[in-house]
């Protein structure tokens, strides 16, 4: 199909999304990242059968831990579609980058910047 | 096992000053398996603290160790050459764990990371469930092995009160009659004619109600 997404985007491949823990979400927010979506298979199609349940989950709990820490539970969010559906995956990629990009950037790389350079001035 | 229920990030960020070390500390025994303070909370409690003080532009260290367990000195020694660095520590360990730890480490400010619950079983994922109470004189081999002193709101000693109704107790529809089943269980052992004896006072100075409890031991003291 050769579609295009927006190419902001990092994929990291997982088994299944029930691999995902909360702690990979959150490692990828401190280490920077604006925006963490999982993409799973259907609910009640997973192939482990509650893979995509647990990560649904543990995306709510990361998403909860987020909006406690400030940096916005909104960042993380769940989507499902079948492998067959790469057009929608392109449309999930496309919407979640317009929404991130609304909330802005990740606000822990501005507050490590404003260390660095009080730091520096030091 | 100790059942401890996650304590809200909120609460626990409350209670520090301006730390510039901490450390947190997880046990390898219940709380890990009540999935509240094992390693994987330790992690997930340290990665949001982080965020946290970034956020606020502070550049706080938050090291992470996890204990095989916070209620035996032998342990908690692993941790006594590094804790010198920390200017505080956050315990994920049942409030026994966290208590002991701060007995071996008395200049070290030791906030808990959990919220210490009760003993029970895991009944099934996400569910834990009270079923002892430690009133230090157990009654299990005369009820069919149903605590009415964990399990009946009034701990009757003496069958139900007129508050069960269809085998749940008055307090909650999601709680069981433990008189129901303990005659349950009973009548499936075939041993309904022990329901039929009245026990005796409970001597209930075992119990908490006589201030702090010690098990003493000469047999096996050295």
């Amino acid at each position: 199909m050769r579609l295009q997404y927006p190419t902001n985007i990092n994929i990291i491949r997982v088994p299944c999304t029930g691999k995902v823990d909360i702690l990979h979400i959150l490692r990828a927010f401190e280490k920077g990242a604006d925006g963490v979506y999982a993409v799973g298979c259907m609910e009640g199609d997973c192939h482990y059968n509650t893979g995509n349940l647990r990560a649904r989950k543990r995306v709510e709990q990361a998403s909860k831990i987020l909006d406690t820490v400030g940096v916005g539970g909104k960042r993380v969010q769940m989507r499902n579609l079948s492998s067959g559906e790469g057009p929608l995956f392109v449309k999930f990629a496309k919407e979640i980058v317009e929404q991130i990009k609304e909330l802005g950037p990740n606000p822990l790389k501005q507050a490590k910047a404003g260390i660095q350079k009080e730091k520096n001035a030091a | 096992m100790i059942v401890a229920d996650k304590k809200p990030i909120e609460e626990i960020v409350e209670e520090f000053g301006q730390v510039k070390n901490l450390l947190i500390a997880g046990c390898n025994e219940c709380v890990t398996v009540c999935e509240a303070g094992g390693k994987k909370e330790v992690g997930i409690l340290a990665s949001a603290l982080r965020m946290y003080f970034l956020n606020q532009g502070r550049e706080v260290k938050i090291d992470e160790v996890t204990l095989e367990r916070q209620c035996d000195h032998e342990y908690l020694e692993e941790i006594r050459n590094m804790v010198d660095q920390y200017d505080a520590v956050v315990s994920m360990a049942c409030g026994v764990g966290i208590q002991f730890l701060a007995e071996e480490y008395p200049k070290l400010p030791v906030y808990p990371g959990v919220n210490t619950c009760f003993m029970g079983a895991t009944e099934k994922r996400g569910l834990w469930v009270e079923r002892c109470q430690g009133c230090g004189q157990c009654i299990l081999a005369k009820t069919g092995a149903v605590c009415p002193i964990t399990r009946c709101a009034k701990r009757l000693m003496n069958g139900p009160c007129g508050g069960s109704t269809r085998g749940k107790c008055e307090i909650s529809q999601d709680t069981d009659c433990a008189w129901q089943l303990i005659i349950e269980r009973l009548r499936m052992l075939g041993r309904l004619d022990e329901y039929e004896k009245l026990f005796p006072i409970k001597d209930w100075s075992t119990d908490r109600a006589g201030g702090p409890r010690k098990v003493v031991r000469e047999d096996i003291q050295l």
